[in-house]
């Protein structure tokens, strides 16, 4: 278990801050959502702890080092949005797996660890040999989570896994992301615009607004008696609070 | 590979492909088997026309010309190949620079490739050719060197395209060096379109090499290649035609050949063979209970749209594809009608059919498709698209898409109702300001004058919503026009279009595959899966009272702010129906909970009840153990597959 400091950074793009000054603290073996409208920087402050967005300012610490962003050793990982976009339609699912693994295992090894994480996903092993393009979003998903753990990471970034997902599938990969997280004890930034979801799978929650964090805490105390106005805005604009229940998407 | 086959299926493509298969051939057979005949001087008969001996005469020392142009094929197809390797290895290593050196340094390679680019490649040959010296050597390089910058162009874009797609960048977070990323994820991808280009320059090398050899800058004697053939031959073309002619037919053949072969893989490759759609069978014949219930239950209402067993066909590889399999609904004055469903259910192609919006290659049928009365399914006329224009109104997923970029929001609003309402121009954009102003836009005069990209996509959504309201809609048709904007300005959309159906008593059809967002803004929502409509019921009824498990498991699975945290989400097992492939029964058999064999073999009709219900399930209604749901689903989609 590890934990995981932004300390004051800031992403810019040219003129524009995408992310200012952000100080936030993922503990070792929690998930905190990060929520926010589009724009407003959270998948910004994602890309730059994996080493895809270049910083201005600040540091990015794991356990009190800085996070490696070069080198074959990354115990930072991260699952994208689309998991159409996210696999690579020439490789079969157990070689993208496969290379995200650490070298220097026996080809053997490495079959049996696919084998491992592709069940650890609730996927069947026998399915390694399958391109992307014969699976539905779900299961390419569940590949691209699977993989995300062949690193043996600390730290999981999940930056909007749910959202490219039909409701029907999202369901199945929350329940996946909250029994891999407590089995293997990751920390774990999870990113969403859905407050319902964050709610279902963090323990805290921070919510950012032009590039800054205007509020965090627990979840459950910021989602009853939240204090900054934005994070009132996003409540009341979940739909399905007034007539019926139901989930923003 | 089954791709590339399919060059073969046309015409053409069989022809190039035989065509260059045979250039090739020649090429390696042609010295070994005529080398002799081609080189053996006859100082007895030199500069002769055609005859029976040598069928395009021969040359000033007596040669035969046809052979030495057969025998000449190798040389002149491998310097054309050499250069396009040179071109190819050139364009890549400069294309994929600027993805392995980072961005600085990748600018400057840019920089040089573009003013490279711009450079005539004729010039750059003559360039080459007076550094490397006149010879084939020399003529090799420069045209290769020519054709780099043209080719690294295009590796460039290539490569910046897959570059900046999610998986390249997942490889990166897995500490995949960048070389690797290259070979393993970059290259791979963009082979195809690579080996296209490099076929269509080989053609281009070959003939750019005749003209060299013409100019006498390739290659020289005693060796001869197409183009110095021809120039031999063009001096003596008034004693014999043919000596040229056999040359330069030569040159023409194979360089068509490897043009139309990599324009033909280009074409199998980029775009699919389809045929037209055969006459389907259709299949609604006796009215069914149902239809005469709706029927009594629509006639005495004010209908707005009536749809009576609506179908959209599209064709396929392996015969036509039914996407929608005959759905029927009715819209009255002021009503909110949601269609909910999974992507692929069919929504979308009935709102578009609706709209007779479905498009070439897609067909739409229906035994009633009425707005207002008028029939929709007559041919296009002026009234049925003025009818259209005014009465009905579209709202789009993405509305940057929706607006032509280049010209400014009050006058494409304005066009609406100058168009179909016979305004003047000042009138109708006032309207448009008015338009503007009504759904919410602020300072609609200054922002009339804006262009679409300087709206946010919320106001670009409202705006699109206003476009609607030029004419005096009677029904507004929403296809999930609040998914891509955010949750705050998703709320704004929706209480925008429940304010307009209240003031202007609009009807509204709203699709989405979010069963709140329908279940919040609707009277009335319609389930569809597979094509068909598994359920209508009041929206109110969505949380407890609906029937069919379809609904209930949609209902469900999704999260809410009370949904229990020590308890996994209902999830719904397997995966949605290909169009392509509908099994026989009921559709959703395969995930079912409640099915038994004959939900798997007998399709359930969409029943109504007293209250004007309808939904199709042999077991509606029936308990839904929990309890065994949970456990299958933690191999759900595996065993779906």
């Amino acid at each position: 278990m590890s934990t995981l400091v932004f300390d004051d950074v800031t992403v810019q793009y040219g003129h524009t801050t995408a992310v200012d000054g952000v100080s936030l603290t993922v503990p070792a073996g929690q998930v905190v959502g990060l929520v926010g409208e589009s724009g407003s920087g959270k998948s910004t402050l994602a890309r730059a702890a994996v080493g895809l967005a270049p910083m201005q300012g600040g540091r990015i610490l794991l356990d009190g080092a800085p996070v490696p962003t070069r080198g074959r050793n990354r115990p930072l990982q991260m699952v994208f949005q689309d998991p159409y976009s996210s696999l690579d339609p020439r490789m079969s699912i157990g070689e993208s797996v496969a290379e995200a693994m650490p070298r220097g295992a026996s080809r053997a090894e490495r079959r049996a660890e696919v084998e491992r994480l592709l069940e650890l996903v609730h996927l069947d092993p026998a399915r390694a040999g399958v391109r992307p393009s014969e699976m539905s979003g779900g299961q390419r998903q569940r590949v691209a989570l699977a993989r995300a753990l062949a690193g043996r990471p600390a730290v999981v970034i999940a930056d909007e896994i749910t959202s490219a997902l039909d409701v029907s599938i999202q369901g199945a990969v929350l329940n996946l992301v909250r029994e891999l997280q407590r089995e293997l004890g990751l920390s774990m930034l999870f990113i969403s615009h859905n407050l319902a979801v964050v709610r279902y799978v963090a323990t805290h929650v921070a919510v950012m607004h032009h590039g800054r964090i205007v509020e965090e805490g627990p979840t459950a105390q910021v989602l009853a008696t939240p204090d900054h106005d934005y994070t009132r805005e996003l409540l009341a604009a979940v739909p399905g609070t007034k007539p019926q229940t139901g989930t923003p998407r | 590979m089954r791709r590339w086959k399919g060059v073969l299926r046309t015409p053409l493509g069989l022809a190039a492909t035989a065509l260059t298969i045979g250039v090739l051939v020649l090429a390696v057979v042609a010295p070994i088997l005529w080398t002799d005949e081609a080189n053996a001087v006859d100082t007895s008969d030199i500069l002769a026309g055609p005859s029976a001996d040598h069928w395009a005469g021969t040359d000033n020392l007596g040669r035969d010309i046809f052979y030495r142009t057969l025998v000449a094929t190798r040389l002149s197809v491998e310097l054309a190949l050499s250069a396009t390797i040179i071109a190819v290895v050139a364009g890549l290593v400069l294309g994929t620079a600027a993805f392995l050196l980072g961005r600085r340094s990748g600018r400057l390679v840019s920089a040089g490739i573009n003013i490279a680019v711009a450079f005539p490649g004729i010039l750059l040959a003559l360039f080459f050719a007076v550094i490397f010296g006149v010879g084939a050597t020399g003529a090799v390089f420069a045209i290769g060197l020519a054709g780099a910058p043209g080719f690294g162009r295009l590796v460039q874009t290539l490569v910046a395209g897959i570059g900046s797609r999610d998986f390249v960048a997942a490889a990166r977070v897995a500490g995949v060096g960048r070389v690797r990323i290259l070979f393993r994820h970059v290259l791979p991808n963009i082979s195809e379109p690579l080996v296209v280009n490099a076929t269509i320059s080989a053609g281009s090398a070959l003939l750019a090499f005749a003209g060299l050899s013409f100019l006498g800058l390739g290659v020289q004697q005693p060796r001869y290649d197409w183009g110095r053939l021809l120039m031999d031959g063009i001096s003596s073309i008034y004693v014999n035609p043919a000596a040229a002619l056999a040359p330069g037919t030569a040159v023409l053949v194979a360089g068509l050949a490897f043009n139309l072969f990599g324009e033909s893989v280009a074409k199998a490759l980029g775009v699919g063979v389809v045929g037209g759609i055969p006459a389907l069978p259709r299949v609604p014949a006796a009215p069914e209970a149902e239809e005469v219930a709706a029927e009594v239950h629509h006639q005495h209402d004010d209908v707005v749209l009536d749809v009576r067993d609506l179908e959209v066909t599209f064709p396929g590889p392996r015969g036509p594809i039914r996407p929608v399999r005959g759905i029927t609904f009715a819209v009255r004055r002021g009503e909110a009608v949601g269609i909910v469903g999974e992507s692929g259910s069919g929504k979308s192609l009935t709102a578009l059919a609706v709209s007779r919006l479905v498009g070439d290659p897609g067909r739409v049928d229906a035994s009633r498709l009425e707005l207002l009365g008028t029939d929709l399914r007559a041919s296009d006329s002026r009234a049925q698209r003025r009818l259209l224009g005014t009465s009905l109104s579209m709202v789009f997923q993405d509305p940057m898409t929706s607006f032509n970029p280049t010209l400014r929001m009050g006058g494409q609003l304005a066009e609406v109702a100058r168009h179909h309402q016979g305004m003047d121009k000042k009138a109708a954009l006032e309207r448009a300001v008015d338009r503007l102003r009504s759904v919410r836009i602020t300072e609609p005069q200054h922002r009339a004058h804006q262009y679409p990209h300087e709206f946010s996509g919320g106001m670009r959504q409202r705006a699109m919503i206003g476009m609607g309201l030029m004419g005096s809609p009677a029904l507004i048709v929403a296809d999930e026009p609040t998914t891509a904007l955010d949750v705050t300005v998703q709320q704004q959309v929706l209480d925008l279009l429940a304010a307009i159906r209240e003031a202007e008593d609009v009807a509204l059809v709203l699709i989405s595959h979010d069963v709140t967002v329908v279940g919040e803004v609707c009277d009335r929502v319609l389930v569809m899966y597979a094509g068909k409509i598994v359920e209508d019921l009041p929206a109110g009824d969505l949380a407890t009272e609906a029937r069919h498990p379809y609904t209930r498991a949609l209902v469900a699975a999704v999260p809410d702010m009370d949904t229990d945290l020590d308890e996994p989400l209902a999830v719904i097992p397997g995966r949605p129906v290909d169009p392509a492939d509908v099994p026989l029964g009921c559709a959703y058999a395969a995930r079912c909970p409640l099915a038994t064999d004959r939900c798997r073999a007998e399709q359930p009709p969409l029943e109504t009840d007293a209250a004007g219900r309808r939904v199709a399930c042999w077991h509606a209604g029936e308990p839904i153990d929990v309890e065994i749901r949970d456990r299958e689903d933690v191999y759900e989609e595996v065993e779906a597959s």
